[in-house]
């Protein structure tokens, strides 16, 4: 492990245009990285670069700009995997988002149910068992949730303690040798919480299911290295992590894609095509039809770059610092409870509350008129706040930038909205 | 941004009284509307009397707007030829895509014209709206016997 070090947020922050914008007479506090990051300008940069200087469609053009963007975008990918831990390249497969990495998964076993000759790992049929937990974001329940109706397989789930944590003890009845996929969320995105995920790894390898994380919160706040977790698969995305939107990231172990049907098909994913047929080319092309996100992988690459150098073992420790900061702080304000873990022990710098009888919505704009950002609402996460009792939350997250500054700003903006509402 | 402007005291007061609320019979039509943004939720139901609007009666979790938009809302319609009512909708879903440019008329719109700093910003426009996309509805249902169901 690499030694701790502070990061320099104030050097960081120079990095971000961005959190110089005012809002009304006050500098920004932006407290909504888990919704989506800020970009540094060396991300901008790389991006601008790229399209100002290599612009081109990949793969088949044998022009120069052609060989360059092919080159950016697998270079890309390589840079990817390593950051990940992934043992090759070619098991990074890029999409859109973690929406759609985890649809590509969940498409790969109802495309699959569909074909007899279909790799049997995929195959599903009324009795079998898809595993998520009760703190998924709609990500990655949805696809599963649906999946499940549409082969007659059964969805469970892992429950929440009254703590925030995952039910562990339940880890037993819940999977079972039944279960044939186990996908569940590394880092919660409305409670904070970081799942442990060795028992239920282990658990999934007992009764032969597969295996795999959410990771949407946790690759760009963590160090995570999926030959070290020993799952099957995560699912991350971009705009998390420093990168811009519309580039995800599906790892998959190797075996896993060579058996998956595809989910989207269409240009650059063939071997050949006849009008009658087609078969389809290796991963990860087998999985990025059409133009992927060129210049957004490029914008990717230089996020990872940037997050590899800041040490990913240094923004836990500046994140859990924060995150003890604010669960401390935030809990001096009256009215206040915490939805989730309230120590800061396998938990990140997010922090989701309520203020006794004021509607979230109502919090977030006296936090607005005060220039601080959360976000307000459900999270995507509707059976979390089901579970909790809550319509809606306040959800307070912060990054590598964010200070303590800006934490006492919160505190002091939520005594303005008892103010107003009082 | 001027706080004062959208939490104007006349909302506050709704808000923190509202007017009519509860479910109550009897009705003829009722809707459930949710703002999948927020988890904002109504239940209404209305209750026509010939052509006058006999009750209006609603149970709603939301915030301080739409909270506040439905308790105007319900002095608004309730007693109201079902034609008034009709006309006050339409005003004051006009008010609210007005994005600040409007007023309001204090003299049909009465306390609703409070809302007017409500339709400069656009998240919130769906809250002012919430109750009174649920009256629309309600009603609809209730002139379309044996559809009671949201």
């Amino acid at each position: 492990m690499e030694a701790v070090t502070k990061l320099d947020v104030e050097a960081i922050r120079a990095d971000f245009p961005i959190l110089q914008r005012r809002i009304g007479d006050r500098a920004i506090a932006y407290l909504d990285s888990a919704a989506t990051s800020q970009k540094p300008v060396q991300v901008v940069e790389a991006m601008r670069r790229f399209t100002e200087h290599s612009n081109a469609n990949i793969s088949r053009s044998v022009h120069t700009l052609g060989a360059e963007a092919t080159e950016a975008y697998e270079g890309a990918r390589a840079r990817v995997a390593a950051f990940i831990g992934a043992p090759s390249a070619n098991e990074v497969v890029f999409t859109k988002n973690s929406t759609e990495s985890i649809n590509l998964l969940a498409y790969a076993f109802q495309n699959a149910t569909l074909d007899p000759h279909a790799d049997p790992r995929f195959r599903l049929a009324p009795g079998d068992e898809i595993v998520v937990t009760e703190m998924e974001h709609h990500a990655n329940l949805i696809p599963w949730q649906q999946l499940a109706q549409r082969t007659g397989a059964t969805l469970k789930w892992i429950g929440i303690t009254d703590h925030g944590r995952l039910d562990l003890e339940s880890i037993p009845e819940v999977i079972t040798e039944r279960t044939r996929v186990v996908s569940f969320t590394h880092v919660a995105n409305l409670l904070g919480t970081v799942n442990p995920t060795s028992q239920i790894t282990a658990r999934a390898r007992e009764v032969g299911a597969l295996v795999g994380l959410d990771a949407s919160q946790s690759v760009p706040h963590i160090p995570v290295n999926v030959a070290e977790l020993g799952v099957d698969f995560i699912a991350f995305t971009g705009h998390k992590m420093l990168g811009p939107t519309g580039i995800g990231v599906l790892w998959a172990k190797a075996d896993l894609l060579d058996a998956m049907p595809p989910f989207l098909t269409g240009g650059s994913m063939i071997k050949t095509v006849t009008m009658e047929r087609t078969t389809f080319a290796d991963a990860p092309a087998k999985f990025e039809a059409g133009t992927p996100p060129i210049a957004e992988s490029v914008g990717l690459a230089a996020a990872v770059d940037y997050l590899d150098k800041l040490g990913m073992e240094n923004v836990r420790a500046h994140e859990k610092e924060l995150a003890g900061y604010m669960l401390e702080r935030l809990e001096t304000v009256d009215g206040l409870a915490i939805v989730g873990p309230r120590v800061p022990i396998g938990r990140s710098a997010t922090v989701s509350f309520t203020l006794d009888g004021v509607h979230p919505h109502d919090v977030g704009q006296v936090l607005d008129a005060e220039a601080v950002a959360v976000r307000v609402g459900h999270h995507c996460a509707k059976p979390t706040c089901d579970r909790f009792g809550v319509n809606a939350t306040t959800r307070a997250s912060a990054y590598v930038y964010n200070t303590h500054e800006e934490i006492d700003r919160l505190v002091e903006a939520l005594g303005k909205v008892r103010k107003v509402f009082g | 941004m001027n706080l004062d402007e959208l939490y104007q005291e006349v909302i506050l007061d709704h808000y923190k009284h509202p007017r009519g609320a509860g479910l109550r019979e009897p009705y003829e039509g009722e809707s459930h509307q949710v703002n999948p943004t927020c988890g904002d939720e109504i239940t209404l139901r209305v209750h026509v009397d010939g052509d006058t609007i006999g009750d209006v009666s609603y149970d709603n979790v939301g915030c301080s707007i739409s909270k506040a938009s439905a308790s105007v809302m319900y002095e608004l319609v309730n007693g109201a030829t079902v034609d008034d009512a009709l006309a006050r909708l339409a005003e004051f879903t006009e008010l609210m895509n007005s994005k600040g440019q409007a007023e309001g008329d204090e003299e049909t719109l009465e306390d609703a014209v409070a809302f007017a700093g409500v339709s400069k910003y656009p998240m919130r426009v769906k809250c002012a709206l919430l109750g009174w996309m649920a009256f629309k509805d309600a009603l609809v249902r209730a002139s379309t016997p044996g559809r009671t169901e949201a």
